[in-house]
């Protein structure tokens, strides 16, 4: 697919962008818990044209059995983007981009996960984007606190993620692939909110230290949002769950 | 895929005296909370090179090269010059190194560095064409590791700035198909000068520049770096914990400060 081209403006006169968002609007996001059969867990997102896939295995025994600890499971994280995610297809070895988020995914994890539970054993956490529209590592990360939820491994609590950046001059968040692109800068955030702790940070572009206070606490506010809506989505799926066990309970008391 | 890593066993004794030091405001080598270790600064050692930078701080020891070659400009940026970072962290400079491929604390490590000078748009990558779209010159910023005592990414960022502010190349003409070299060095321009600060948090305070025995207890890391006009051109943060709000902010502005000493001895050691 050719890439679209160069928007004129990012931000017209009214202060609306090329997806007719305001400034502080997510796009919109949409959360699917346990929908693999053989992952012990898994979640989907969709936010903006986003879509991506999370599968949790574990804890499971270490292989290599070299990289087992004797006092904690390892958390192991891939994040990976499919060759069909963007406009010209991606080779599909791993990037250097692919392993640096691998690393950083996994970091902004590593502190919910009562890792200490289950020593000599991994926790994997595969990530697939499927589609890549701007924002994937913290719609990843949002999808992957879902599945290791979804997998039962126990939880301090769940992390959200979300970016801002800035555009035109303005700080704005949750960027679309076309800001990203053609915006001046980018600041990816996971939070742990009952913890109160950043657990991902990154940065590119250009900020001013107030442009990036005002940044950092957008980001924090969309993280609350996105982190009561992972717990519904967690919850829904054990309301359908409560709805097929009461039906069974009726057709039994029938026959 | 990445991993939890396996950290060299630090008996439980040492960590605990590093993390009370840290507590009560001092620290294992009788630093500040908020002062660097002694900065070393040497230019053009390697005379092959295009440019060249060994810095110690404290015991950690990197070596930049620069090289600068001829070649293919990306598709999309055919008015650019080409920018590449590398990082080795080969296994002379520490017993937690091991040779093969790239690991990703070396990934990890180019990349900051080259999203600084990158967004801070350092290297004037316009004046690197030669033909639009046919050929540029392609800058080589190769790190080295020689000495691994904690903080690499700051020694590397000093190092990979002095080597570059340090650089020289002969002026590239295209003659037909072929690249002429006319006599005379000038400086590879630079517009920007970005260093990079790295904190950690050991317990509950923030010190900058951590030393090895620090980097293993830290909870979190954070790196920001920072332009010339004192704005923030790129972060990364690491380590299996995270910061508050209010931890970043005060970050933040410490690194704004940080920087602007470093970058004053990085340019003076480059100019001398």
């Amino acid at each position: 697919m050719p890439e679209p081209k160069q928007p004129e403006k990012l931000i017209d006169d009214k202060g609306v962008r090329i997806d007719g968002r305001r400034l502080d609007q997510l796009r919109p996001i949409k959360l699917e818990v346990g929908i693999l059969d053989k992952a012990d867990g898994s979640a989907y997102i969709e936010q903006g044209k986003n879509k991506i896939l999370v599968g949790v295995y574990g804890p499971r025994e270490a292989h290599p059995k070299h990289i087992a600890l004797p006092d904690r499971a390892v958390l192991r994280c891939r994040y990976r983007m499919a060759p069909f995610s963007v406009d010209e297809r991606k080779n599909p070895a791993p990037s250097r981009r692919e392993m640096e988020l691998s690393k950083v995914i996994r970091e902004s994890l590593e502190s919910v996960v009562l890792t200490d539970l289950y020593p000599r054993t991994t926790i994997d956490v595969f990530i697939e984007v499927l589609q890549s529209d701007g924002g994937s590592r913290c719609a990843g990360i949002t999808a992957a606190s879902l599945a290791l939820a979804d997998a039962g491994i126990p939880m301090r609590e769940l992390v959200a993620a979300c970016a801002v950046g800035k555009i035109q001059g303005h700080m704005a968040l949750d960027l679309s692939d076309a800001e990203d692109k053609y915006g001046e800068a980018d600041l990816p955030v996971a939070w742990v909110p009952n913890a109160n702790l950043v657990t991902l940070l990154q940065m590119d572009g250009i900020l001013t230290t107030n442009e990036f206070e005002t940044g950092l606490t957008m980001a924090l506010d969309a993280c609350k949002t996105i982190h009561g809506m992972q717990q519904e989505a967690l919850k829904s799926k054990y309301l359908v769950i409560k709805e097929v066990a009461e039906e069974r309970e009726e057709t039994e008391v029938v026959a | 895929m990445s991993f939890t890593p396996q950290l060299p066993p630090v008996a439980k004794l040492e960590q605990k005296t590093v993390i009370d030091l840290v507590a009560n405001g001092k620290r294992i080598d009788d630093r500040t909370a908020d002062s660097y270790r002694p900065l070393q600064i040497q230019v053009g050692l390697i005379e092959k090179a295009n440019g060249s930078a060994q810095v110690s701080l404290g015991k950690s020891k990197v070596l930049v090269g620069v090289k600068i070659e001829t070649g293919t400009p990306f598709p999309d940026t055919p008015d650019e010059g080409v920018l590449t970072v590398n990082a080795e962290l080969g296994p002379l400079a520490s017993p937690l190194f091991e040779t093969g491929p790239p690991s990703e604390q070396a990934i990890e490590l180019a990349r900051v560095i080259d999203r600084g000078i990158r967004e801070s748009k350092a290297v004037d990558m316009k004046s690197l064409v030669l033909l639009k779209g046919k050929r540029v010159q392609v800058v080589f910023v190769d790190i080295y590791i020689l000495d691994h005592d904690g903080n690499l990414i700051d020694a590397a960022s000093i190092a990979a700035l002095a080597a570059l502010a340090s650089a020289k190349l002969l002026k590239a003409e295209l003659k037909g198909d072929e690249v002429v070299y006319k006599p005379g060095l000038h400086p590879l321009p630079l517009n920007n000068h970005p260093v990079a600060v790295t904190f950690a948090k050991v317990g509950k305070t923030i010190v900058v520049d951590p030393v090895l025995e620090e980097e293993q207890v830290m909870n979190a890391r954070l790196t920001v770096t920072i332009e010339k006009n004192g704005n923030i051109c790129a972060m990364q943060k690491g380590g299996l914990s995270g910061f508050t709000q209010d931890e970043l902010k005060t970050i933040v502005h410490l690194a704004v400060q940080k920087a602007a000493e470093n970058r004053a001895k990085i340019l003076a050691a480059a100019k001398g």
